[in-house]
């Protein structure tokens, strides 16, 4: 895959941030200091579009994470822009950035990370809780359009590794975000439900218009995708479309 | 309280180990300030329920002991009667005595001497007040001595027999032993040793030049504050309020110190124990924690729903801990001190949740320092 100058990239792509999906511009992230420091994010620009499946590959330490942490306001860049849905996300506060993510961004973790306690029904309706969403908000629907609707009653312990991720992709959607932010969501999963899983997050993200970006270390179900673009060393190269 | 109650249910094992240790902190709480209270009416109920403002002692008299060690005259009880907001001031005698009643049986008396019809006439739930010579009005607690109305006690070694006329109402000890309260003579006469065998009467009384007793009991004018300070001054007295003065009552210093020395510890140790545990709990909860953060959780409810755990958690323990500990109480047998008051276990409760919410406050506060970023990558 080539790597363009980053600035030969942002000027394609045009500077203005997109109104709905996910745009940065010129991020730069530095972590550690002196001896350990690293470059995580150089110059990155990204644009994801709603609707928008993009993979992200590269080894281990090339800046995936940081990536992700940034994009989903977790984490301020040194320099650039983050803007999701046109909302720029560094001039926000501490506070407004979680209530930020809670309402814009739904992010899907390793192996699902869903709450112990909590069964699949009640995964969801904490996030509608959390969210002061509707009262009469019924996870069925959900949970039904990500094949999962029979184990509603289950807790995490009681579920497959593909079907705790499925119940963490029916959580993520439960706002009604517009940007997914997918970290290696196959690590867990062998060929078969990797497979499973990543159709199910290219169907999610066509069907209710979302931009997904997902980061990922499976060459295997690159197919999914609309795009790929890999990272190295902190430099995110020209998203490929897949063909 | 949504995440809350399911992690409760969830891991109800951990919860109910936990909570066993904070129902037992809670029995055991009870358990104290019944042997507290008990102790405490044991010392000195014969006191509390004087209706007196203040004792004045002799001036110097040490205060351990201070009842029966101080002596006073008439000088010293004329001096407080004259002070501004006293509404009464009258002689007390108090001594200690052994008694052997008619059928052989041995008893400790405290002897109060006051002169009958005064303020400190004792309320009686039997029989007939203060006014025979020879006549005594014991505790109630006596019956359980064998103590009747008209039993005749002989006062060991010197022989003075004195009759039950009357029973105060309810519980009336001092210094662990039951109060027989007596005309301020009789006591007088038994004071100055010059007491002969049988009933006092009165050509032994008449003959008495004995009229000091040990102790000034002040009652003040209603809404009145008195101004002990010039009492003292003018008597040459040291006197001490009603409160004050049960330090002067044999052994009730050291008990009460070692009973709240106890319960501070108890209370010291359910704010650690309730911390450590949830110092623990809110580790082990560290990634889903971080998870939820990351989803946007805002930190106030996490903080909410973990307190509220806390409270839930430590309510219902300590309230199934207090009512084993009631349940305990009622059993405790006679020959114990004990005695369940609403008011000190009321506060006990309240301190045992307050304490145990901080140390669970502590902990929790943990939640804030959670950073979203360890819920990307891998498991922990």
């Amino acid at each position: 895959m080539t790597n363009p100058a980053p600035a030969a990239a942002a000027e394609r792509r045009g500077d203005a941030p997109l109104a709905a999906g996910l745009s940065i511009r010129h991020a730069v992230m530095e972590l550690g200091d002196g001896d350990t420091k690293v470059t995580a994010l150089d110059e990155v620009n990204l644009d994801v579009a709603a609707g928008e499946f993009l993979a992200i590959v590269g080894p281990s330490g090339s800046g995936k994470s940081s990536l992700l942490a940034v994009a989903g306001a977790l984490a301020s860049p040194d320099s650039g822009t983050v803007s999701v849905n046109g909302q720029d996300l560094s001039r926000l506060s501490q506070g407004k950035r979680a209530a930020f993510r809670l309402a814009n961004i739904g992010f899907v973790f390793q192996s699902g990370n869903l709450i112990p306690a909590l069964t699949a029904a009640d995964q969801l309706r904490l996030v509608n809780r959390l969210a002061g969403g509707p009262k009469s908000f019924d996870p069925a629907t959900l949970l039904e359009s990500v094949g999962m609707a029979h184990r509603a009653g289950n807790r995490p312990a009681e579920l497959s590794g593909g079907e705790r991720q499925r119940v963490g992709i029916a959580r993520a959607l439960v706002t009604g975000a517009k940007l997914l932010l997918v970290d290696e969501p196959t690590a867990a999963l062998d060929r078969a439900r990797s497979r499973e899983v990543v159709e199910l997050l290219a169907r999610q993200s066509r069907e209710h218009g979302v931009a997904t970006v997902m980061v990922t270390h499976d060459h295997d179900v690159l197919g999914y995708c609309d795009s790929v673009a890999e990272m190295v060393d902190g430099r995110l190269g020209a998203p490929a479309p897949v063909r | 309280m949504f995440l809350a109650l399911r992690e409760l249910m969830f891991a109800r094992g951990r919860f109910s180990l936990m909570g066993g240790v904070i129902a037992l902190i809670a029995v055991l709480m009870v358990m104290l300030s019944g042997l507290s209270s008990g102790l405490v009416n044991d010392g000195v109920s014969g006191l509390k329920s004087m209706p007196v403002t203040a004792f004045a002692f002799d001036h110097g008299t040490k205060t351990d002991n201070a009842f029966s060690r101080s002596v006073i005259d008439d000088q010293q009880l004329t001096a407080w009667q004259g002070i501004q907001g006293v509404a009464a001031a009258e002689k007390m005698g108090v001594g200690m005595a052994n008694a052997t009643t008619g059928s052989g049986k041995q008893i400790d008396l405290t002897l109060f001497g006051v002169e009958p019809g005064s303020f400190l006439e004792p309320a009686r739930s039997a029989g007939a007040p203060l006014g025979d010579k020879d006549g005594i009005v014991v505790s109630s607690t006596a019956k359980a001595e064998g103590i009747d109305l008209g039993t005749v006690v002989t006062l060991d070694r010197i022989g003075t027999k004195l009759k039950v006329v009357g029973f105060t109402e309810g519980q009336s000890t001092f210094g662990h032993v039951d109060v027989a309260y007596l005309p301020l003579k009789t006591w007088q006469l038994i004071a100055s040793g010059q007491a002969s065998p049988g009933a006092p009467n009165d050509a032994q009384l008449s003959a008495l030049s004995f009229d000091t007793a040990s102790v000034v009991a002040i009652q003040a004018d209603p809404g009145a504050t008195l101004d002990l300070a010039a009492g003292d001054a003018a008597a040459g007295t040291s006197s001490k309020s009603l409160s004050a003065a049960f330090n002067a009552s044999p052994g009730y210093e050291a008990e009460t110190m070692t009973l709240s020395m106890i319960q501070v510890f108890l209370y010291a140790i359910c704010a650690l124990v309730v911390g450590a545990f949830f110092t623990v709990w809110t580790i082990q909860r560290k990634h889903e924690i971080s998870v939820l953060r990351a989803i946007g959780a805002s930190t106030g409810y996490l903080l909410r729903d973990g307190l509220a755990q806390a409270a839930i958690l430590l309510v219902g323990f300590t309230a199934l801990g207090v009512a084993a500990g009631l349940g305990l109480g009622a059993a405790m047998p006679d020959a114990m001190p004990f005695a369940l008051e609403a008011e000190p276990i009321a506060a006990a409760t309240a301190l045992t949740i307050g304490l145990g919410l901080m140390g669970a406050a502590v902990a929790v506060i943990r939640i804030s320092r959670i950073d979203p970023l360890n819920a990307l990558g891998g498991q922990r």
